[in-house]
């Protein structure tokens, strides 16, 4: 069984991210970059998942985008991913063009299962994962919290607003994940030096037939401002008198 | 522009952060003097379609098939109907239910689509959305352009939309191919907490507790306690959903649910990005955490140095007592 998990290289969100003054773009340059966390999720449960099947199963990372997503590569075959492809694209890409490039690499990998994260925590937009279901026609379940794979089906427990859902997919499958999936391990010393060996493939975008058509532009950048004020009040009787008179939200 | 919007529901009512995506679709169909009209999804909708029907003509499609929320079928009746209708314009209030099918029906009408939008304008007839980004670090101004457009609307950014008319509106039930309605995933079902309590989405009042809390027994007698003294919701922050202390439909973040109650009072909670992202637009904070320099204060306005686990029960007994004497 071939697993794909696309991985999307993103600046560090744990960092103050701020929009430049002239709001172009936003000011990632002093910003470390990471596996976007979900998709960190989505690989360490496909290595898990060969880890439990054995070799039978086979893990590929995939990575699109410009130069800087090889080290990205490299921490996901040291995660345990067994290959890894470089679809190596300058443009700036929107959701919906990176579904139609994996779709592009799923034809021509032909796994059974797509696992990727439910969200990037750059553009936080949730949608590449359902688009390429879509552009697939293959069955989906996003925000996943549970997955087992059931012979050629996989039960896939999903995070909702009212409670977990269960689902049961037939594959091929889109799934997406959640946080509570699993937690990520890190990369041992010995993992790395491996991953320095392990086979990383590179594509050129125009390559795989699909011509960049973008649907969004963004037009500028704006970072959030707060203008509260904290007060500190001393005791539970000044916080009661503050909402009391000051607010009035409560009795 | 021909405006659709996708009616979220519990099988009886309509879900209140639907009408709030009405309003945005309103918004939008004035400025072009074009019109608004639901689609109801969902097995035995009757109820549903004529409250809806309060607002503007609905569009019923009525099966088995959508009793339960998969987005195979829903996605496809949903691009039938846009494809049908020459829909401009589709949307329906960000929730897991729309995150999940919106972007699904999206794909199969090859149109273009903003997430989480709090704010749009239109020029030249495309929508142009803010949508925050970054766990609400940044908001960036999208244009769409493609056809057709596709937004999912944050609830708390648009006022819910009013049942303005005195005469109910139309509902047509439309009757769709079989093959539209097929889904390869089956359900197996739902599991969900007892609520005794209104969901944080809903509430003028929000209770959150975080990792100070040490277990559900505490949760409930402190962080439920104080919500239901204040009437209001409560929630939790990321490190109680992990902990196996709160269930994830509490969840108030980034990669939670987005609130924006009269009063959030965060209990125990440290204030990461990924939590202020779901909350910082509430109308007043308050804050109450043992650690005077916790980043939480600087989103608050009322800010109270101490353990919850004396503050609180204090807190609560005392907001009792007032309202005790205010009923006299
Ligand atoms: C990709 C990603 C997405 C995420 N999405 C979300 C999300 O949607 N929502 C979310 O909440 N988190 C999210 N997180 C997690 C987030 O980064 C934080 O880890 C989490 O919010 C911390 O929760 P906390 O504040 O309860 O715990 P902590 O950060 O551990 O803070 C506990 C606080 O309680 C205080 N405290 C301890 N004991 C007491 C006491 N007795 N009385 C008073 N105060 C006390 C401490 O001083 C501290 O400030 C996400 C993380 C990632 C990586």
């Amino acid at each position: 069984m071939k697993i794909l998990v696309p991985t999307k290289r993103v600046p560090d969100t744990d960092q103050k991210i701020v929009a430049t003054a002239d709001g172009t773009r936003v000011a990632v340059d002093h910003i470390p970059y990471v596996i976007n966390p979900f998709d960190a999720i989505a690989l360490e449960e496909a290595v898990r998942i060969g880890e439990r099947l054995g070799e039978s199963v086979e893990v590929v990372a995939v990575g699109i985008g410009g130069e800087g997503y090889e080290q990205q590569l490299r921490t996901a075959l040291a995660t345990g991913a067994h290959r890894a492809v470089h679809v190596v694209c300058g443009q700036t890409l929107d959701p919906w063009n990176v579904a139609r490039l994996l779709r592009a690499i799923v034809e021509w990998e032909r796994p059974q299962l797509v696992l990727m994260g439910k969200q990037a925590v750059d553009d936080d937009a949730s949608q590449t994962g359902q688009f390429l279901a879509a552009l697939l026609d293959w069955p989906q379940a996003t925000f996943a919290s549970r997955l087992e794979l059931q012979g050629e089906r996989i039960r896939v427990e999903r995070e909702t607003d009212h409670g977990i859902e269960t689902l049961n997919l037939p594959l091929p499958a889109v799934v997406t994940t959640d946080l509570r999936l699993n937690e990520p391990r890190y990369a041992s010393l010995a993992a790395i030096m491996k991953a320095k060996k392990k086979p990383l493939d590179l594509i050129d975008a125009e390559k795989l037939g699909v011509t960049i058509d973008p649907r969004i532009e963004v037009l500028r950048y704006r970072s959030a401002e707060t203008q509260r004020r904290c007060e500190r009040v001393r005791s539970v009787d000044e916080l009661i008198e503050r909402l009391r008179n000051q607010v009035g939200a409560i009795v | 522009m021909r405006n659709l919007v996708v009616a979220e529901h519990d099988g009886t009512h309509l879900r209140s952060a639907s009408l709030s995506c009405l309003t945005f679709a309103k918004m939008v169909a004035s400025v072009t003097n074009s019109d608004v009209a639901w689609l109801v999804l969902g097995h035995g909708v009757e109820d549903v379609a004529a409250e809806a029907a309060n607002y503007v003509p609905v569009i019923a499609v009525d099966s088995p098939a959508l009793a339960h929320p998969l987005a195979e079928p829903f996605s496809q009746v949903i691009a039938y109907v846009a494809r049908a209708r020459r829909i401009d314009v589709l949307s329906a209030a960000t929730s897991t239910f729309a995150k999940d099918i919106l972007p699904r029906a999206a794909a199969l009408l090859g149109g273009t689509m903003a997430s989480d939008v709090v704010r749009h304008e239109l020029v030249d007839g495309q929508l142009q959305c803010d949508c925050p980004q970054y766990a609400g670090a940044v908001t960036a101004t999208l244009r769409l352009t493609g056809s057709p457009q596709i937004a999912t609307v944050r609830a708390s950014a648009y006022p819910a939309a009013q049942a303005m008319d005195s005469q109910a509106h139309a509902v047509e039930q439309l009757q769709v191919v079989p093959a539209m309605l097929t889904a390869r995933a089956q359900y197996e079902g739902l599991k969900s907490k007892q609520k005794s309590r209104p969901d944080v989405t809903e509430a003028r009042v929000v209770v959150s507790g975080g990792r100070a809390l040490k277990n559900s027994q505490d949760f409930e007698r402190l962080v439920g306690q104080l919500a239901d003294v204040l009437g209001g919701a409560a929630g939790c922050s990321r490190a109680l959903v992990d902990a196996g202390i709160t269930p994830n439909e509490l969840q108030v973040g980034q990669t939670g649910k987005i609130v924006a109650p009269e009063l959030y009072v965060a209990l125990g909670i440290s204030g990461a990005v990924q939590h202020l992202a779901g909350m910082k637009n509430s109308r007043t904070i308050v804050a109450v955490n043992s650690d005077p320099e916790a980043p939480i204060f600087e989103v608050a306005d009322y800010g109270l140095v101490g353990d919850v686990y004396t503050v609180v029960p204090e807190l609560i007994e005392k907001l009792q007592y007032h309202a005790a004497c205010a009923t006299g």
